[in-house]
């Protein structure tokens, strides 16, 4: 079964809400993940930052949604780790 | 009900609003508790004005400054949020109608408006209630219009100690000086009533 294990990304937020709010908003639609947030540049009205999120299972909608839902808008998907492990369900 | 209410709160703390609904709050509240205190030192320098012809009085200025305060911070506060939406929206390059930020432009000012009217006209309401309670002061041998005075007082007094709260000023020294306020209003009512 092919999962998502770390996704990281490039986006552009608004200052609010501040790297605090806005990793807690996306870390509560993601259950069992961890989000690391870094600030790269800073403007006026708006600030770039890096979302490095991990976790056992992630969907990219689902962040995505979140990053939307708290005025963000993703540049670019900088890395993913995926992995294939072996199917849950063994033969009969 | 619960998640709406944490829905606010967050959009309220996202955008900062919560300042502005305080000093709202604060400014219209001892807006309604001043022009009531005024009312009643004016009803009280009258003299024999009958107690519904006060109550009826004072009901609709209450009534009038509450729509005062919702209709004028809702007029405001919807081009404002709406010129902080746009601005947000061109530094971003999007479209953020669908975001917290246009999530709270639409619901905010409403919030606010209401603050901003339901302050006075709640603090209004508080003061009148001995004059509505008349016929229980009675046997307690308190005069309606009196109490009414004295619950303006104290409300204004408090009034003063939650901006001393806020500012982290003694509180007592707040207090006194939203007093001396009212108790100016009331001696210039004195002063300058021709009756």
């Amino acid at each position: 079964m092919v999962q998502v294990k770390r996704i990281v990304l490039d986006v552009l937020k608004p200052h609010d809400p501040n790297g605090f709010d806005f990793t807690t908003a996306i870390a509560e639609k993601t259950p069992g993940c961890s989000v690391k947030l870094t600030v790269t540049a800073m403007d006026a009205r708006t600030e770039t930052v890096i979302l490095v999120v991990e976790g056992k299972n992630l969907h990219l909608h689902v962040i995505s949604e979140a990053i939307g839902s708290l005025g963000g808008s993703i540049h670019s998907i900088d890395e993913v780790d995926v992995e294939n492990g072996p199917d849950d369900t063994e033969p009969a | 009900m619960t998640s709406m209410i944490a829905e606010l709160i967050w959009l309220l703390t996202l955008t900062r609003s919560h300042v502005i609904a305080r000093r709202y709050f604060v400014v219209n509240g001892f807006d309604g508790a001043l022009t009531m205190l005024g009312l009643l030192v004016g009803f009280y320098v009258s003299e024999d004005v009958r107690l519904p012809v006060v109550i009826n009085a004072c009901l609709g200025v209450a009534i009038a400054l509450g729509m005062s305060g919702i209709s004028s911070a809702y007029i405001s506060e919807v081009a404002e949020k709406r010129r902080e939406l746009r601005e947000l929206e061109k530094a971003m390059v999007a479209d953020l109608g669908q975001s917290a930020h246009g999530r709270a432009a639409r619901l905010l000012p409403v919030v606010i408006a209401c603050v901003n009217g339901m302050a006075p006209f709640a603090i209004s309401l508080i003061i009148l209630m001995p004059l509505f309670a008349a016929p229980l002061l009675e046997p307690l041998s308190l005069l309606p219009l009196q109490s009414a005075f004295a619950l303006a007082l104290i409300i204004i007094f408090l009034l003063g100690v939650y901006l001393g709260r806020i500012s982290h000023t003694f509180w007592l020294w707040a207090g006194l000086r939203t007093l001396l306020i009212a108790a100016t209003t009331t001696t210039l009512i004195f002063t300058l009533s021709p009756g």
